[in-house]
C-alpha cells in the first residue's frame, strides 16, 4: 500500500490555502471596481492610441449585425439591433463587467481545466476497459486515483454555474437581462432564436445531468474495480465493469460535446463551430494523458508501482505525442475553414484572438504542436522520464493557455492579464488535485491485481527500447 | 579454402532462433546473416547489428518534402499564375499560408514515405527482377536459417548449433 507522505500532504494543503487567499483577495478586488475605473481604462486606451485593435473588433461586430439583419427576414428586429449598438455609457458598463468578470474567469479557466482533465482521465480509463487493453493494467489504479479529483471540481462547477445563472457574474452574455425580451434595448434576435437551448433552466438541468452521469460512473467503476481485486468469480466483476464502461463511453461522447457548447461556446453566444466539441476533447485528452504520465513517473520514482517499466512511460509519451498532433489537426481544421470562408459571424472569434490575444494565441500553437513534435519525435526520448517531464510541462502550460484563450476573450476581452487571480486559481486547483489524487491512491491496492491482463502488462516490453536497470537479454 | 564454407542451421521457431543467436554470439562467432519468413523483433539487437538510420533519413526526406511544397505552392499560386485565394487577393505566400498547409502536410508525408521505401530497397539491395538471395526456399515458408562462416571450426560449430535446437545443419560451399 502507498502512503500519502506528510510532506506532500502539507504541500498540497499549503497550495490550497494560498490559492484560497489569493482567490478571496481577487474577488474582493473585483467587487470594488466601479464605472470610474472602467472610464479610466477607456480613456487610457484612447490616449495610448491603442484603439486600433478595439476598433477592429467593434467593426466586425457591426458587420456581423448587418449581416444577420440581411439573413433574418424579420424587419421588426432591424431597428432594435441597431439600437443595441453600444454607445458610450454602455461601453463603460461593458468594460466594468469585464473588470468584474476577471476573478470569475480566472477561477473558471483553472476549474474547467482541472475538471476537464480529470474527466478525460476517466474516459481514457474507460477506453482501457472497453478495449480490454493489456499494457496499461499496472497504471489503471493511477488513473482511478486521478479521477478522484472529479467530484470536488464538479461540486465547485455547480456552484459557479448557479452563481452565473443568479447574475452574480457576467460570464455568459446570454444570461443578461432583456436579451430575450423584444421590448428591451438589449434584445438580441440571434440569441432569442437559440432560446430553446440557451435558457437558464435548461442550462442548469443539463449541466447537473452531465456531472451526475460522470460522477456516477466514477463512483461505481471505482467500487467495481476494487471488488475485482478479491472477487475471484471467474471475471464476472470484470465483465460487469466492462459493460459499465461501454455505457459510460456512449454517454460521455454525447455529454462532452454538449458540455463544450454550454460551458465554453455559450460564452460567445453568436458564434458557432461544429467541431468545437472535438477540439475541446482533444485539448483535455492530451492534458489528461500528460497528467497520467506525470503521476505515474512520480509514483514510480517513489517505488509505489513496481510493475511499471520504461515501456509504459514510452506508451504514455506516444499518446502525448499523438494527441498533440490530433489537437493541432482540430485546431487548424477549425481555423482554416473559418479563415477561408471569411464569413463575418464566424471570424469574430478569431478576430478577437488575433488582436487582443495574439501572443498567447500564437504562442500556444508552438507550445502544443512544434515543441512536442520536436522533443517527442525520437523514440528513445519517449522512454526517458526527464524528457517526458519537460515535454509534458510545456504541453500542460500550453493547454492551460489554450483554455485561457477559449474563455478570456469572451468574458474579460481586452482587460485580461496574468496575475494574482489566475495564479491563485491555479494554485488552488493544483493543490486540490494533489490532495485528492494521492489520498485516493493510498486508499486502494496500487496494482489492480484481479485484472486478467495483469501478467501481460507486467511483461510489457516495446521491442525497440532498452529498459533501464535490466539487461537487454531479459525480454524480447 | 575453408573461408568460403558456411554452415546453414535451420530453426522452426523464432524464440528458439533468438536464443540460438544469443548462444552463438556469446561464443564469439560471427553470424553472417539470418533469413526469416517474417520480421523477428529483437533479432537485430541479438545479432549485434547497428541500429537503423532509416528514421533519420525519413525525417530529412520529410523536411525536403516540406521545402518542396513551399516552393511549389509559391511558384504555382503566387508567382506563375497569381490566384485569388478565398476572396483574399493579397498575392502573398505567407498571408495565404493556411490554404497551403494541407499541401505542405501531404507532400511532407509523400516525400518521407516514398523516399524512405526507396532508400530501404537500395540499402537492402532489392530491385525489380533481382534473383532471390536466400539460400533455401524454406525460409520463405516456415523455417529460419542462420548462416555462419566456417574458419577451421566446423566440428565445434556443429556441436554448438546442435545444442541450440537446430532442426537441420548443412555445411555448404559458398561461391
Amino acid at each position: 500500500m502507498y502512503q500519502f507522505s506528510g510532506r506532500l500532504k502539507t504541500f498540497s494543503k499549503a497550495l490550497i490555502f494560498i490559492g484560497l487567499i489569493g482567490i478571496a483577495f481577487s474577488f474582493y478586488n473585483g467587487s470594488k471596481k466601479t464605472l470610474e475605473d472602467a472610464n479610466h481604462i477607456i480613456e487610457a486606451v484612447h490616449n495610448d492610441g491603442h484603439e486600433n485593435g478595439h476598433a477592429q473588433v467593434k467593426d466586425s461586430h457591426v458587420e456581423e449585425m448587418k449581416h444577420d439583419d440581411h439573413a433574418s427576414q424579420d424587419d421588426d428586429h432591424v431597428s432594435k439591433e441597431i439600437k443595441a449598438e453600444p454607445h458610450n455609457d454602455d461601453h463603460a458598463e461593458h468594460v466594468l463587467h469585464q473588470l468584474q468578470n476577471r476573478p470569475w474567469s480566472a477561477f473558471y479557466v483553472a476549474l474547467f481545466f482541472s475538471l476537464g482533465l480529470s474527466l478525460l482521465v476517466l474516459t481514457f480509463y474507460a477506453i482501457q476497459r472497453v478495449a480490454l487493453v493489456g499494457w496499461s493494467v499496472v497504471i489503471l489504479r493511477v488513473m482511478e486515483a486521478i479521477t478522484a479529483n472529479l467530484l470536488p471540481t464538479s461540486i465547485i462547477m455547480v456552484v459557479l454555474l448557479v452563481a452565473s445563472v443568479m447574475h452574480l457574474n457576467h460570464l455568459f452574455p446570454w444570461m443578461a437581462e432583456g436579451i430575450f425580451d423584444p421590448e428591451s434595448d438589449k434584445y438580441d434576435a440571434i440569441i432569442d432564436g437559440k432560446s430553446w437551448w440557451m435558457n437558464s433552466t435548461g442550462f442548469i438541468v443539463r449541466s447537473i445531468a452531465y456531472l451526475l452521469i460522470w460522477n456516477a460512473y466514477r463512483f461505481f467503476i471505482r467500487k467495481g474495480s476494487i471488488k475485482e481485486d478479491t472477487a475471484n468469480d471467474s471475471n464476472k466483476t470484470y465483465k460487469n465493469n466492462y459493460n459499465m464502461s461501454v455505457v459510460f463511453l456512449f454517454l460521455f461522447m454525447i455529454t462532452e460535446s454538449m458540455m463544450s457548447w454550454d460551458w465554453i461556446m455559450g460564452l460567445d453566444p453568436h458564434w458557432f463551430s461544429t467541431l468545437f466539441g472535438w477540439y475541446v476533447l482533444a485539448t483535455l485528452l492530451v492534458s489528461a494523458i500528460t497528467v497520467i504520465a506525470f503521476v505515474t513517473i512520480y509514483l514510480r520514482s517513489k517505488g509505489a508501482i513496481p510493475g511499471v517499466n520504461d515501456s509504459h512511460i514510452h506508451d504514455l509519451a506516444k499518446f502525448m505525442f499523438g494527441f498533440s498532433v490530433f489537437w493541432t489537426y482540430l485546431w487548424f481544421a477549425q481555423f482554416m475553414l473559418i479563415w477561408y470562408a471569411d464569413i463575418p459571424e464566424e471570424t469574430t472569434y478569431f478576430v478577437a484572438r488575433f488582436t487582443e490575444y495574439k501572443l498567447p494565441f500564437i504562442g500556444m500553437v508552438f507550445m502544443n504542436f512544434v515543441f512536442p513534435i520536436l522533443l517527442l519525435l525520437n523514440s528513445d526520448f519517449k522512454s526517458k522520464p526527464w524528457f517526458v517531464f519537460i515535454g509534458g510541462t510545456v504541453i500542460l502550460i500550453g493547454h492551460y493557455i489554450d483554455i485561457f484563450v477559449m474563455i478570456m476573450p469572451s468574458t474579460v476581452g481586452a482587460q485580461w492579464s496574468f496575475g494574482i487571480p489566475e495564479i491563485s486559481a491555479i494554485f488552488f486547483f493544483v493543490g486540490l488535485f494533489i490532495y485528492t489524487t494521492f489520498s485516493a491512491f493510498a486508499r486502494a491496492n496500487p496494482i489492480a491485481k484481479g485484472n486478467p491482463f495483469l501478467q501481460e502488462s507486467e511483461h510489457y516490453h516495446y521491442y525497440n527500447i532498452e529498459h533501464t536497470g535490466e539487461g537487454s537479454g531479459d525480454h524480447h | 579454402m575453408d573461408s568460403s564454407k558456411v554452415i546453414h542451421a535451420f530453426y522452426t521457431d523464432e524464440e528458439v532462433l533468438l536464443d540460438a543467436v544469443k548462444a552463438v554470439k556469446s561464443e564469439h562467432h560471427h553470424i553472417e546473416e539470418v533469413f526469416c519468413p517474417f520480421p523477428v523483433h529483437g533479432l537485430d539487437k541479438a545479432m549485434g547489428l547497428a541500429p537503423t538510420k532509416l528514421a533519420i533519413t525519413a525525417f530529412m526526406y520529410g523536411l525536403i518534402g516540406l521545402g518542396f511544397s513551399i516552393w511549389m505552392t509559391n511558384y504555382m499560386m503566387i508567382v506563375d499564375w497569381p490566384q485569388d485565394i478565398g476572396g483574399k487577393p493579397s498575392f502573398s505566400w505567407i498571408e495565404n499560408m493556411p490554404a497551403f498547409v494541407p499541401i505542405m502536410f501531404e507532400l511532407t508525408v509523400f516525400f518521407a514515405a516514398h523516399l524512405m521505401v526507396i532508400t530501404f530497397y537500395m540499402r537492402s539491395r532489392i530491385w525489380p527482377f533481382k534473383d532471390a538471395e536466400n539460400p533455401d526456399p524454406r525460409t520463405t515458408d516456415d523455417h529460419f536459417l542462420m548462416e555462419i562462416p566456417v574458419q577451421n571450426n566446423e566440428e565445434e560449430l556443429t556441436s554448438l548449433l546442435c545444442k541450440t535446437g537446430a532442426v537441420e545443419i548443412n555445411v555448404v560451399d559458398k561461391h
